[in-house]
């Protein structure tokens, strides 16, 4: 009886969420701590699965609105990411 | 072959009536060896009791987080260090979602706010959504706003909401573990003046709470006893920041047996597949729950996380042949 594959193996696959959960900046877009304490891999898992909710150049949680399609996350300082 | 599903068969399958919550704590026990059997029987009972099209359904937020309850689970409660941040969406995006939800091939298309009950600016947000969807897209609008009043029912018939979400979440006995700034019995009382109402109730919970095998068990039941239209099957995605954050997912099999049991207690209701079943069954998985009871789906995104794309499931459903519900029938 296959019970599927789980997070980790769903974050393998391309196209959800973005790609890390870092990238463009100095704090994780997930977890909003420092990018530089780790790789944050559960973070980046989870990722697949969820828009950021912190700003990566400035750690602001931003306004995020999840649509049926695609999502949109603003920051107030930097503007707004797509996905 | 165990007892509970030759019973089942000739209870369920060939005369339509459910199991009881003894019943379906024997499924919900069953030996591994024992699931694909149970799964199989419970997709008997929805091909026999429900046929084999699948109603597709998307959701939105209407108004994300800051909600004043505390609910354990919830990513959108203010009581919380949950990142989640205070935001409405406008009836032009509205709008946009519920095209782009209909483009799916999607018949209903549910509207959802996180609140107590509503206030005069959502309903009011409400009526001019409800009327600008209407005008322009073809859809059926359902609705989940919480606890509502006598009146706030008769405003939503009023709009041409044609389906009312609230979820007991949980059972009765293990309700006050998950909320504790509103009571099981205040959500009954608006599920109760839905149905009254003419709406079709839409009523389901969360599975991974804590709650133990029987109180699952119990949770079944008292949904049998309410009988709605529609059951929305979630299971826990912890969400940073709540106290359920750090909660274990449901394991796998776990979530297939909870399918057929729900199934085989609700023969004739739309069990649909809601939030979680992506971390919880992955791909496969949500294929074996397809083919054990559930006959609706969610497609695309949740309130605050993301779905599988809608292409990813109207592929497995087409490689299922299991028809997609059209409007038509559901009018």
């Amino acid at each position: 009886m296959p019970t599927g594959e789980r997070a980790a193996d769903a974050a393998s696959r391309p196209g959800r969420g973005q790609t890390a959960p870092t990238a463009g900046g100095p704090w994780c877009d997930r977890c909003g701590e420092a990018a530089a304490t780790g790789p944050h891999v559960g973070c980046a898992a989870a990722r697949a699965l969820e828009p950021p909710r912190y700003c990566a150049h400035c750690r602001r949680r931003m306004k995020v609105q999840v649509l049926p399609v695609g999502w949109s996350a603003v920051c107030v300082e930097h503007g707004e990411l797509r996905g | 072959m165990p007892e509970i599903l030759d019973q089942a068969r000739t209870q369920v399958l060939e005369n339509g009536v459910g199991l009881d919550e003894a019943g379906v704590l024997a499924v919900l026990n069953l030996p591994d060896e024992h699931l694909p059997a149970a799964l199989q029987l419970a997709h008997e009972v929805r091909m026999r009791w429900c046929g084999p099209e699948v109603e597709v359904e998307g959701i939105v937020s209407l108004k994300t987080g800051g909600c004043p309850e505390d609910c354990h689970f919830c990513s959108q409660s203010g009581l919380f260090t949950s990142p989640v941040r205070s935001v409405w969406l406008d009836i032009p995006s509205l709008v946009k979602a519920a095209k782009q939800t209909a483009e799916t091939g999607a018949t209903e298309f549910c509207i959802v706010a996180a609140v107590r009950g509503p206030d005069a600016r959502l309903m009011k947000q409400m009526r001019e959504g409800v009327a600008a969807i209407k005008a322009e897209v073809d859809i059926q609008v359902a609705a989940s706003l919480g606890m509502l009043t006598q009146e706030q029912v008769d405003e939503l018939v009023e709009m041409g909401v044609h389906r009312y979400n609230h979820n007991l979440e949980t059972c009765r006995s293990y309700f006050p573990n998950v909320v504790t700034t509103h009571s099981w019995e205040e959500r009954w009382e608006t599920l109760r003046m839905v149905r009254e109402s003419g709406m079709e109730v839409c009523c389901g919970g969360i599975l991974g709470l804590g709650e133990t095998v029987e109180q699952r068990a119990e949770f079944a039941a008292q949904l049998a006893e309410l009988d709605p239209h529609e059951v929305p099957l979630n299971f826990l995605n912890p969400r940073p920041g709540t106290p359920l954050g750090d909660r274990p997912v449901v394991e796998g099999k776990d979530a297939l047996r909870a399918i057929a049991a729900f199934r085989l207690a609700m023969p004739r209701t739309i069990l649909r597949y809601a939030g979680g079943r992506e971390i919880t069954l992955g791909d496969l998985g949500t294929r074996d729950g397809l083919l054990g009871g559930i006959n609706a789906v969610i497609v695309g995104n949740y309130l605050t996380t993301l779905g599988r794309p809608a292409t990813d499931d109207l592929k497995l459903l087409d490689d299922l042949k299991m028809p997609v519900k059209a409007l038509s029938a559901t009018l």
